[in-house]
C-alpha cells in the first residue's frame, strides 16, 4: 500500500466533496477533494520526488486549514510550542492516523476517476452507434430516393412504407432475440426439465421462422434492400449470401459445441453438411446466372425517361425471380435448422441456439468494435 | 395431359423448366452434382407449353417450374426438392438413375 501524503490542495469545489472526519484528539483533518487529487496523481509522476519531508507536510497542512476555501465546521489554531513538545508520540501517531486516511481518500479518488472514465467511455460508445444509425438511415433514404440523382443528404423521396414496417419489426426481432437467448442461457444453467426445455427450443426455432416470414413480405416491397442486408449491420453483411446467413455457416458455427454427439447423430450431421452445402452451391450457380441475365436486360433495355426500373416485362420477371431465391434461401436455411433440431437432443438443440444466437450478437457487436477502436491521428 | 404422362413414364428423372428460369436452373444443378442427368423439359420452348404449363399446376406445382418428376411421380418444386434432399431422402429415390 502506498502512503501518498497531502501534497496541497488547491481548494477548487467539487460536488463530490468528501468530509473526513475530526480526529478523537480533536485535531482538524485537512478535507480533500477528490477532484483535485486526481489532478495531483496525474500531474506527479515519481511520488518519491514530490514527497515533502514529514514535518514539512504538517506544517503546510496547518497553514491550510487557515486558508482553506472549503466549508468547515470548526478550525483550531495551530498547536502552541509546549503542546507540540509535549505531545511528540501524540504528534507521531496523528502523522500515522493521517497517513493511513490519506491513503483511504486517495483510493477512493482513484475509484471515483475509474468510475468516471467508464462513464465516459460507454457514452462514447452510445455516441459513435447513433452516429453509425444515423449514417445507415441517411445511406437508405438515398438508396430509396436517390438512384440516378445521385446520393441526397437525409430523407429524399417517398420511403417504402413495405420496408419502413420491416425495419420496425426487425429491431423488435432483435430485442425479443436477445431476451431469449438470455432465457435460454439461464435454462441451461438451471437444469430445467427437457420437457420445458423441449418448449423454449420450439419457440427459438419458430422464431427464426417468424423473420423469414418478415423477409418474405419485405422481399416483395423491395427484393434490392433484403438482398443488399442493409437492415443489417456492416460485419453481417460481410457474410451475407442472398439475403442472410449461409446454412453450411450455421453448421460451421454449431461444430465446435456438437462434441457430445453419438456415433449415429454424427454420420447424420455430415451427411446434412454435404447435403447442405450442395443445395447452398446449386442456388448460387443459379443467383449467378440470374445476375448476368439481369444485366443483360438492364443493358439491352432502355430507361423510360425519369424512371429507375426499365419498364420491360422480363426485367421485371427477372425481379420477382429474385424474390423467389430470397425464399429458396430462407427455405435453406430453415430447413437446416429443422434438420438439426431433429437430428440433435433436447439439450444439445438448446446448446446449439444458444451458441447461434450468442454468435450472431457477437458479430452485430464487432461492428461497433471496429468503428469505435482507438485510432491515431491522421 | 398426355405429353406431361407419357415423357415421365418413359425417363426416370424428368425437370419441366423454363429456358428463363435460373431456380430451374439451380435444381438441374443440382441434380447433376448428384451424379444424375435429368430430362429437362422446357416448356416455353414447347409447342404445346402454355397446356403443359396448365396442367402442371393442376397437379399441384404453384410455380409451375420447375416441376420434378422421379420414377414418374411428382416429388414437387424448388421447396420439395431441398427439403427431401436436406433431410436425406432424396439421394435414395435418385439411386436408380445414378
Amino acid at each position: 500500500m502506498e502512503l501518498h501524503p497531502i501534497i496541497s490542495s488547491k481548494g477548487m469545489n467539487s460536488s463530490s466533496t468528501q468530509f473526513v472526519t475530526p480526529s478523537r484528539f480533536g485535531i482538524y483533518e485537512p478535507i480533500h477533494q477528490l477532484g483535485t487529487w486526481g489532478e495531483n496523481f496525474k500531474s506527479n509522476g515519481n511520488p518519491n520526488t514530490s514527497t515533502p519531508m514529514i514535518m514539512e507536510v504538517d506544517i503546510k497542512l496547518d497553514a491550510q486549514v487557515q486558508t482553506s476555501e472549503d466549508t468547515s465546521h470548526r478550525t483550531f489554531p495551530p498547536p502552541t510550542k509546549y503542546e507540540q513538545e509535549a505531545s511528540k508520540p501524540l504528534k507521531l501517531l496523528q502523522i500515522q492516523r493521517r497517513l493511513v486516511q490519506n491513503c483511504e481518500v486517495a483510493r477512493k479518488s482513484r475509484l471515483w476517476k475509474k468510475a468516471y472514465v467508464q462513464q465516459l467511455e460507454s457514452s462514447r460508445l452510445k455516441l459513435v452507434q447513433l452516429e453509425q444509425e444515423l449514417e445507415r438511415v441517411r445511406q437508405q433514404g438515398s438508396y430509396i430516393g436517390g438512384g440516378v440523382d445521385g446520393f441526397q443528404k437525409g430523407f429524399c423521396g417517398p420511403v417504402n412504407p413495405g420496408i419502413a414496417a420491416f425495419e420496425m419489426e426487425y429491431g423488435h426481432w432483435v430485442e425479443e432475440q436477445t431476451r431469449q437467448i438470455c432465457e435460454l442461457r439461464s435454462a441451461l444453467q438451471a437444469h430445467i426439465s427437457d420437457l420445458e426445455l423441449r418448449m423454449l427450443v420450439e419457440g427459438g426455432l419458430s422464431y427464426y421462422f417468424e423473420l423469414f416470414r418478415m423477409k418474405s413480405t419485405a422481399a416483395k416491397a423491395d427484393v434490392f434492400y433484403i438482398m443488399s442486408g442493409m437492415w443489417r449491420t456492416a460485419a453481417e453483411r460481410f457474410f451475407f449470401w442472398i439475403g442472410g446467413f449461409r446454412p453450411s455457416e450455421l453448421l460451421k458455427v454449431l461444430g465446435p459445441h456438437l462434441d457430445t454427439l453419438t456415433e449415429s447423430q454424427n454420420m447424420e450431421v455430415n451427411n446434412l453438411r454435404q447435403s447442405c452445402q450442395q443445395a447452398e452451391d446449386a442456388l448460387t450457380q443459379g443467383m449467378e446466372k440470374l445476375q448476368s441475365t439481369l444485366a443483360e436486360t438492364v443493358a439491352a433495355g432502355q430507361l423510360v425517361e425519369g424512371g429507375y426500373i426499365p419498364r420491360i416485362p422480363t426485367a421485371m420477371e427477372k425481379l420477382e425471380a429474385l424474390v423467389s431465391f430470397v425464399n429458396q434461401a430462407d427455405h435453406l436455411r430453415q430447413e437446416t435448422l429443422q434438420q438439426m433440431s431433429r437430428i440433435l437432443t433436447t439439450r444439445q438443440a438448446a446448446r446449439g441456439l444458444l451458441a447461434l444466437g450468442e454468435y450472431f450478437q457477437r458479430l452485430r457487436a464487432s461492428s461497433s468494435i471496429w468503428a469505435t477502436r482507438p485510432r491515431e491521428p491522421a | 395431359m398426355d405429353k406431361i404422362t407419357r415423357l415421365v413414364s418413359e425417363k426416370g428423372v424428368v425437370i419441366f423448366s423454363k429456358s428463363s428460369c435460373c431456380l430451374c436452373y439451380a435444381v438441374i444443378i443440382l441434380f447433376q452434382e448428384l451424379g444424375v442427368n435429368p430430362v429437362v423439359c422446357e416448356i416455353d420452348q414447347d409447342p404445346e407449353g402454355r397446356e403443359m404449363e396448365k396442367a402442371l399446376t393442376r397437379l399441384g406445382c404453384n410455380a409451375p417450374v420447375p416441376a420434378v418428376f422421379i420414377a414418374g411421380k411428382l416429388v414437387g418444386s424448388t421447396n420439395e426438392v431441398m427439403s427431401l434432399h436436406l433431410s436425406g431422402s432424396l439421394i435414395p429415390l435418385l439411386k436408380p438413375y445414378q
